[in-house]
C-alpha cells in the first residue's frame, strides 16, 4: 500500500500503517511524522521524505528504509529488524537497542548507540557512513558500532566523550590514529584483521548504498572496547 | 589500618532455653551462629549480624533476641555513634556508603501530624458493614473532548483507564532486586485483590505474563527487558524518571546478581552489570518526555495508560504540571522515605522531600491550573497504614503505591541490608536456598490479608466521615486537621489546625 503523508497527523498516519494488512508499505511525502513503525513487526516500510523523531522505536522485526534524513531517537529500544537511512541521522540514534541493525549513509548526531546492549542471539549493530557526534556509545553494554568516516573533510571521525561508561560491546572506527581524549573506561587498539561479523556488517552497508566494499574492508581500523583495568563502577562500602 | 567498629546490635542467647538444635545456624545466611563441638554450645558472632530477626523468629525455644549494643562512644549530641562509624568506614575503605530500604532518619512524619474527621449529630456516620461503601476507582485522564459521529451520537473519547478495587497498588520492585517468589506473591495478590503490581525496571519474567492484566510494566533509562511483547502484556506502562530513595541518580545491579533467570528477564547477558543511568539520555525537556510517552502509546495503539513516575523534589509542582501536559495519564510521585534495594546512604538520607508536602503542592497546582482531571495522582514512599492511605487521598491522591509495607507482609524485617543479596527472608536475594524460604502460596495470601484489612479500615474511616465513596474523599482536605504543624506546613498541606472550625 502507498500512503501519501502530506498534511497527515502522526497518529492518523501510524494508525493507517498499523491497520493496513499488507506487508509492503510505502509512505510518500513524509514530513516530520513521529513514531513511524513503533513496535512494528514483519513489515517492509519504505519512507520517502523526512520522518520525525522515534522512527522505529521498539521495532520488532520490521525492515524500514528511508530515502532522506531521519531525526532524533531513531530505533529507540529496537529489538530486531533493520533501519536503513539513505541520509543522515539525528541524536540518540539506536538508544538502548538490543538487536537488529541500523545503517546510516551519512553522519549521526550526539549520543548514537548509547546504552546499546546485546542479548543471546541478539547482537545489535549500527554502521555509520560518515562521522558520529559526541557521546557515541556512552554506557554501551553490548553490540557493535562501526564508523566509516566517509567525506569528513578533515574533521574528526567522532566527537568528544566517546564510550563514557562503556562496559560491553565494541566500536570500530575507520581511521589511522587513535582519537585523542578517550575516557579512561575505554581501551583503544589498532585492528590487524577485521573480524568476520564486522566485515559482513560493512558489506551490508556497502550493499545498501551501492558502494564498493574494497575501500572499506581494506582500510585501517581502530577498535574501542571497555577497559577492564579501569571499569565503570563506583567503590562502595556497606553501611 | 582499619579501625574496629563494634556491632550496633548483639545476639543474646538464653543458655537455659537453647537446646543447640542449630536451626539458627542453618537459617542465618550471614553465618553468625556456629556450634562449638567442644562445649556443645552455640556461639554467635554479632559482628556479622544485620538484625533481620530470622533466627529470633525461627528458634523453636525462643532462646534468641537481638539487642542494641550498650557499647557507646563518649556521648555527643552532634557526633552520634552512627555518624562516627560512618567516618571510620569511609576512612577504612575509601568507598561511597551504600544502604537499602527507606530513609531511617528521624525527620518529621507529616502523616502523624494530621488527624481525620468524623461526623457527629448532623451529617451522620455510615456503617460500612451495613451499607455500600465504594473503594473502587479508576486511574487515567478523566477530561475528554466531546465529539459526535455523523449520526450525532457521542463518540467514546475517554482515554484508557485502570480499574482498581482498592486504592492501593504494589509499587515498582524489579526482579533482580527482589526474588522470583516475591514477584509471584505480588502478582497473585494483585490479581486476587483487583489491583496492580509493578515490574520495576528489570523486565517481566516469562512465567508472569499470565498476570499481565494486573501488571504495570516499567520503562527506565536502561530499558531492561523492554520490547513489544512486554509493553503489550501489561495493563499500563510506567516511565521511571526518578525514585524517592535516590532522586537524581540511577541504578546499578552488579553482574554478580545477574543470575541466568534475571539475565533472561532483563534481556542482558549473565554476569554483566545492569546500569541504569541517572537520566534518560533522550529526555531533557517536557517535549522530550512527551516523545517517550507518545512512542509508548503508539507502540501499544493507545490502549494503555502511561504513568510517569518521579521522585518528590523541590520544584515538584512545576514538574508535575509539565508532566500533566506531556500526555501522561497518571503521575506517580515517590517520597523521600521510599524504599530501595540499594542507594548511596547520603542520597537516600538527604535528597528529596516528604511525600505529604509534595502531594499537597502538586494537587493544588494542578487544580489551580485547571488540569487536575487530565491526570490521576499516585503516591508512595512511605505509606505505612490504612490511615496514611486515607490522609493521602484526602490530600488529593487518587491511590497509593505500597512497597515496604508489602515486603513487611512477606516477612521483611527491615534490616536494611538488601544490597548484600543475602536476605534471610527470601525477598531481596537471588540465592536459590534463600528464595525458597518465601513460599508464594503463603506470601500472596499474606499480601491479600494486609490489603483487605486496610481496605476494611479505610471503609470504616470513610463511614465515620459520612463519606461512602473513595472518589468523594479525594482532595477533601476539610477532612484533615493538623497537629504540631507550623504556619508554613499548614499552608502547604492546605489544612486547618486541629480545633479550628471551617
Ligand atoms: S543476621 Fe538475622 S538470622 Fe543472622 S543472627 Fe542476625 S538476626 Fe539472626
Ligand atoms: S528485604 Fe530482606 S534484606 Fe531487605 S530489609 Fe527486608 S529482610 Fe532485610
Amino acid at each position: 500500500m502507498r500512503i501519501d503523508a502530506t498534511n497527515m497527523h502522526f497518529a492518523d498516519l501510524n494508525a493507517a500503517v498499523r491497520n493496513d494488512s499488507e506487508e509492503e508499505i510505502v509512505i510518500e511525502n513524509c514530513i516530520g511524522q513521529r513514531y513511524i513503525a513503533a513496535g512494528s513487526s514483519e513489515r517492509h516500510i519504505s519512507v520517502i521524505g523526512t520522518p520525525g523523531n522515534a522512527l522505529g522505536a521498539y521495532l520488532n522485526g520490521t525492515s524500514v528504509r528511508v530515502e532522506g534524513n531521519v531525526q532524533e531517537a531513531t530505533g529507540d529500544t529496537m529489538n530486531c529488524g533493520s533501519i536503513v537511512v539513505n541520509g543522515s541521522a539525528g541524536d540518540a540514534t539506536g538508544y538502548a537497542m538490543r538487536g537488529g541493525v541500523i545503517l546510516v549513509r551519512g553522519d549521526v548526531g550526539y549520543r548514537c548507540g548509547i546504552h546499546m546492549k546485546a542479548y543471546r542471539e541478539n547482537k545489535p549493530a549500527i554502521v555509520i557512513g560518515g562521522r558520529a557526534g559526541s557521546f557515541l556509545g556512552e554506557y554501551q553494554a553490548g553490540g557493535t558500532i562501526v564508523v566509516l568516516g566517509d567525506r569528513r573533510g578533515g574533521k574528526p571521525i567522532i566527537g568528544n566523550f566517546c564510550g563514557t561508561g562503556m562496559h560491553g560491546g565494541e566500536i570500530y572506527l575507520r581511521c589511522e590514529e587513535i582519537p585523542p581524549l578517550l575516557p579512561a573506561q575505554v581501551r583503544a587498539e589498532r585492528v590487524s584483521e577485521l573480524p568476520e561479523d564486522v566485515r559482513s556488517l560493512i558489506g551490508a552497508w556497502c550493499g545498501a548504498f551501492g558502494e564498493g566494499a574494497a575501500a572499506y574492508l581494506n582500510a585501517s581500523y581502530i577498535r574501542l572496547v571497555p577497559n577492564s583495568a579501569n571499569p565503570y563502577k563506583q567503590m562502595y562500602t556497606d553501611n | 589500618m582499619n579501625i574496629y567498629i563494634r556491632p550496633e546490635y548483639e545476639v543474646v542467647r538464653d543458655e537455659n532455653r537453647c537446646i543447640a538444635c542449630r536451626v539458627c545456624e542453618r537459617q542465618c545466611a550471614n553465618e553468625v551462629h556456629r556450634f562449638d563441638p567442644e562445649t556443645g554450645r552455640m556461639i554467635a558472632e554479632s559482628d556479622k549480624c544485620v538484625n533481620c530477626h530470622r533466627c529470633v523468629c525461627l528458634c523453636p525455644t525462643h532462646a534468641l533476641k537481638i539487642v542494641k549494643s550498650d557499647d557507646t562512644y563518649k556521648t555527643n549530641a552532634n557526633w552520634d555513634n552512627q555518624t562516627i562509624n560512618e567516618v571510620y568506614k569511609q576512612a577504612n575503605s575509601g568507598g561511597v556508603l551504600l544502604s537499602s530500604m527507606g530513609n531511617p532518619k528521624p525527620y518529621p512524619v507529616f502523616w502523624d501530624k494530621m488527624l481525620i474527621n468524623a461526623s457527629q449529630v448532623t451529617n451522620p456516620p455510615i456503617d460500612p458493614l451495613r451499607e455500600p461503601m465504594e473503594t473502587q476507582l479508576w486511574l487515567g485522564r478523566r477530561s475528554a473532548a466531546i465529539e459526535r459521529d455523523e449520526k450525532g451520537r457521542l463518540k467514546n473519547t475517554l482515554a484508557p483507564q485502570l480499574k482498581l478495587n482498592v486504592p492501593i497498588l504494589f509499587s515498582a520492585m524489579s526482579y533482580g532486586s527482589i526474588s522470583y517468589n516475591a514477584h509471584e506473591s505480588l502478582a497473585r495478590a494483585a490479581e486476587e485483590l483487583g489491583t496492580y503490581y509493578n515490574t520495576g525496571e528489570g523486565g517481566l519474567h516469562k512465567d508472569f505474563y499470565k498476570y499481565g492484566k494486573n501488571t504495570i510494566v516499567q520503562v527506565a533509562s536502561g530499558r531492561f527487558g523492554v520490547f513489544e511483547g512486554y509493553l503489550e502484556s501489561a495493563a499500563a506502562i510506567e516511565i521511571k524518571m526518578g525514585q524517592g530513595a535516590k532522586p537524581g541518580i540511577g541504578g546499578h545491579l552488579p553482574g554478580a546478581k545477574i543470575s541466568a533467570d534475571v539475565s533472561e528477564t532483563r534481556m542482558i547477558p549473565q554476569g554483566v552489570d545492569a546500569i541504569s543511568p541517572a537520566p534518560h539520555h533522550d529526555i531533557y525537556s517536557i517535549e522530550d518526555l512527551r516523545q517517550l510517552v507518545y512512542s509508548l502509546k503508539e507502540a501499544t495503539a493507545y490502549k494503555k495508560p502511561v504513568i510517569v513516575k518521579i521522585a518528590a523534589v523541590h520544584n515538584i509542582a512545576a514538574i508535575a504540571s509539565g508532566i500533566a501536559r506531556s500526555g501522561a495519564d497518571v503521575i506517580a510521585i515517590d517520597g523521600y522515605r521510599g524504599g530501595t534495594g540499594a542507594a548511596p546512604t547520603r542520597i537516600r538520607d538527604n535528597v528529596g522531600i516528604p511525600i505529604e508536602l509534595a502531594l499537597a503542592e502538586v494537587d493544588q497546582r494542578l487544580r489551580d491550573e485547571g488540569i487536575r482531571d487530565d491526570v490521576s495522582i499516585l503516591v508512595g514512599g512511605s505509606i505505612r497504614s490504612s490511615a496514611d492511605v486515607v490522609k493521602a487521598i484526602a490530600l488529593g491522591a487518587d491511590a497509593c503505591y505500597i512497597g515496604t509495607a508489602a515486603l513487611l507482609a512477606l516477612g521483611c524485617h527491615l534490616c536494611r541490608t538488601c544490597h548484600a543479596g543475602r536476605c534471610n527472608w527470601g525477598i531481596a536475594t537471588q540465592r536459590p536456598d534463600l528464595v525458597k524460604r518465601l513460599n508464594p502460596d503463603i506470601g500472596y495470601k499474606r499480601l491479600v490479608n494486609l490489603v483487605t484489612a486496610w481496605n476494611h479500615e479505610i471503609q470504616e474511616m470513610m463511614g465515620g466521615m459520612g463519606i461512602n465513596s473513595i472518589e468523594a474523599l479525594r482532595g477533601n482536605r476539610l477532612m484533615l486537621r493538623g497537629l504540631g504543624l507550623n504556619e508554613a506546613e499548614l499552608r502547604i498541606l492546605g489544612i486547618k489546625y486541629a480545633g479550628e472550625s471551617m
